[in-house]
């Protein structure tokens, strides 16, 4: 595999409150190669989005980095002041949210937004810049660039909006771009739109991409591979079509059995009794243990780590005998 | 048997003129958004309708049509051999609609009063409609209602915020039966929950429909869901029913190109690598909504007359379409 470009090790988020300290993260390891799409899937607070949060450098305090390292082609990102962040945040590391219409500020046109982005970083003049937004809104499919460049983000449809996010996304060619939720506010026809977009995007330009979302089709269509998160932690992370097809830990299993299917004629869908645990009160042992219906004594003592399971890693003590 | 619930010729109008002075300063015309246009459809007794669509095609406005929230700018809603509009005319029958009409929305966070205690927000439907007075029968029927949604009397004592967004779902669950309800509609009741909690609900809601013989409208964006859940299924663009039928007609053999765009729009989780048909364009603005067809600009079956005039409604391979090649192409 080729130097990953983007590598995160060991990554602890913690939130201080008055009854404790919260691990929202607990030691997530993972790393995206160039032009390589890492999907991460899970519920809502699973702690996904902290983690890209944590990438880009907008963690809200009082959520800080406890321990473990952020490296980007090589270098330790997550210990530089904040001046010296912002010129990495926007240049090397884009980021796309999920309401496009908080994302882009409502007072300005989209062209002043893109310029002031891509003038921020690249040396460009007022009008070499101007020239290059266009190109930007051509690329992601605005029709009529040139004119509606110079139009406020409310003349834009839900769709174009975000378009016009991950143009502003692209606008310094990073090489590493974190999509949170990006086509979650969006209908699916729009939705596969975006996607598509965003597919020949990385392609073309070899952008690395992780892309959270909670949306498992999503994440089939897009991401070569897939780390499924649950309560802070990585339960299951490998090659897409593995993950969806065998997947080895037993939360992927009922993940994946609670979608509904259209060539299935099951009259039920395969539910997970019980909720996610909240953070303060994660359960000894593997934190799935009080849902997990092949639990055993292991599972309520010790914590699994990541296991190899077939071509995937999964953190689960039903692999443990195939890594002896 | 006749349906429960029967639209003739539904439409519903919205006027969003600009204010009376700035119309005459600035002469202009009095504009009209039509949500909801020409629908008509029955629900049978303990059958499941879905209807389907993208955002602000009319299918919550028909929902509150339904209920009464709304009253139709033409055409009628009877629910259950009532007419609402002579309903809503005298209180015990609007009363009486109510009790068998109740209703599950999408936030669970934003439906339930955040500083009532649960068993009161559950007690709430019973005491309106002074179903049970004595004070211990209400505390077991309560009891018995959270039961019902898998939850035990003790949850009744705390306060929402001290659940998760499914559990709250199944509160408004039991809220909705409180009043032996005999239909429910259910505005995209899993839209905001994750998927294995919205397994969670989506199971729970098939078991008391068929304990206790309910009758579903189920508005979802989700053509998994509904069709998981569903008997039948209306398809809504811009305000009218473009393709409505058995769900497995309307899912195993679409005709109206809408449908099928919708269907192919799909993500594939089987991962057969056949790449999503990315539809062209969008939702046209409904406030000038294109001659014709409204699909026509995004279809690509158009041909001569779909900008011209508006295809009629028409029943053929077990459903009903509105679609002018679909009648084409099957004489």
């Amino acid at each position: 595999m080729a130097q990953p470009v983007l590598e995160v090790k060991n990554l602890h988020i913690e939130f201080p409150t008055r009854r404790g300290v919260l691990k929202a993260v607990d030691d997530v390891s993972f790393s995206i190669a160039p032009g390589e799409v890492l999907g991460v899937v899970g519920e809502s607070g699973a702690g996904k989005s902290l983690t890209g949060a944590a990438i880009i450098g907008l963690l809200e305090p009082p959520g800080r980095i406890a321990s473990g390292q952020i490296l980007l082609n090589g270098q330790r990102i997550d210990n530089l002041p904040y001046e010296q962040m912002r010129t990495i945040r926007g240049r090397q590391i884009g980021a796309i949210f999920q309401d496009p219409l908080t994302s882009l500020n409502p007072l300005y046109t989209v062209g002043r937004q893109l310029t002031e982005t891509i003038q921020t970083h690249l040396d460009l003049s007022d009008a070499a810049a101007r020239d290059r937004a266009v190109k930007l809104l051509e690329e992601v499919g605005i029709p009529a660039a040139r004119e509606r460049i110079d139009h406020y983000p409310h003349q834009f449809s839900g769709g174009m909006r975000q378009r016009v996010v991950i143009s502003l996304a692209l606008a310094a060619e990073p090489k590493v771009i974190i999509a949170d939720e990006p086509t979650t506010a969006l209908d699916v026809s729009i939705q596969a739109q975006i996607i598509t977009l965003l597919k020949r995007l990385c392609r073309d330009h070899g952008t690395a991409v992780m892309l959270v979302t909670h949306d498992m089709g999503v994440i089939a269509e897009t991401a070569d591979r897939v780390a499924v998160m649950y309560a802070g932690r990585i339960a299951e992370i490998g090659p897409v079509a593995d993950v969806i097809h065998k997947p080895q830990h037993p939360y992927t299993v009922g993940l994946m059995g609670s979608i509904p299917e259209f060539d299935s004629d099951r009259e039920r869908l395969i539910q997970i009794d019980g909720a996610m645990p909240r953070l303060d009160a994660i359960p000894a042992g593997c934190a799935f243990n009080p849902r997990c219906t092949r639990v055993h004594d292991r599972c309520k003592r010790e914590r699994p780590d990541l296991l190899p399971a077939g071509v995937s890693e999964a953190a689960c003590w039903l692999h443990a005998g195939a890594a002896r | 048997m006749n349906p429960f619930v029967q639209l003739n010729n539904v439409s519903k109008t919205f006027d969003v003129s600009a204010p009376w002075l700035n119309r005459v300063l600035e002469r202009k015309p009095q504009t009209f958004l039509h949500a909801v246009s020409d629908v008509s459809f029955d629900i049978r007794r303990g059958e499941t309708l879905a209807l389907v669509g993208e955002s602000g095609c009319g299918k919550s406005t028909v929902a509150r049509l339904i209920v009464g929230l709304y009253a139709p700018s033409q055409g009628s809603v009877t629910v259950d051999g009532q007419d609402m509009k002579s309903a809503a005319q005298s209180t015990d029958a609007s009363r009486a609609l109510r009790r068998k009409v109740q209703m599950i929305f999408q936030d669970p966070y934003a439906s339930l009063n955040p500083r009532w205690r649960v068993a009161d927000i559950v007690a709430e439907p019973i005491r309106t409609h002074k179903l049970i007075t004595d004070p211990a029968a209400l505390d077991k029927r309560v009891a018995e209602l959270l039961g019902f949604v898998k939850l035990t009397a003790k949850d009744g004592e705390k306060y929402p915020h001290q659940f998760s967004g499914g559990q709250r779902q199944r509160i408004s669950i039991a809220r909705a039966l409180a009043s032996n309800p005999e239909f429910l509609i259910c505005d995209e009741p899993t839209s905001a929950l994750d998927v294995s909690v919205q397994a969670q609900v989506l199971n729970l809601m098939k078991d008391l429909q068929r304990e206790m013989g309910l009758t579903y409208l189920f508005i979802s964006h989700n053509l998994q869901v509904v069709h998981h859940i569903a008997d039948r299924v209306g398809v809504m663009y811009l305000g009218r029913v473009v393709e409505i039928g058995d769900k497995r007609e309307v899912f195993g053999n679409p005709q109206h190109p809408y449908t099928r765009m919708l269907l192919d729009a799909i993500p594939d989780l089987k991962m057969t690598g056949k790449a999503r048909t990315p539809v062209a364009g969008e939702v046209p603005n409904p406030l000038n909504p294109p001659a014709g067809c409204a699909f026509n600009p995004r279809c690509p079956k158009r041909f001569a007359p779909c900008d011209q005039s508006r295809p009629q409604t028409v029943s053929f391979k077990g459903r009903d379409v509105a679609c002018f090649a679909a009648q084409e192409a099957t004489p």
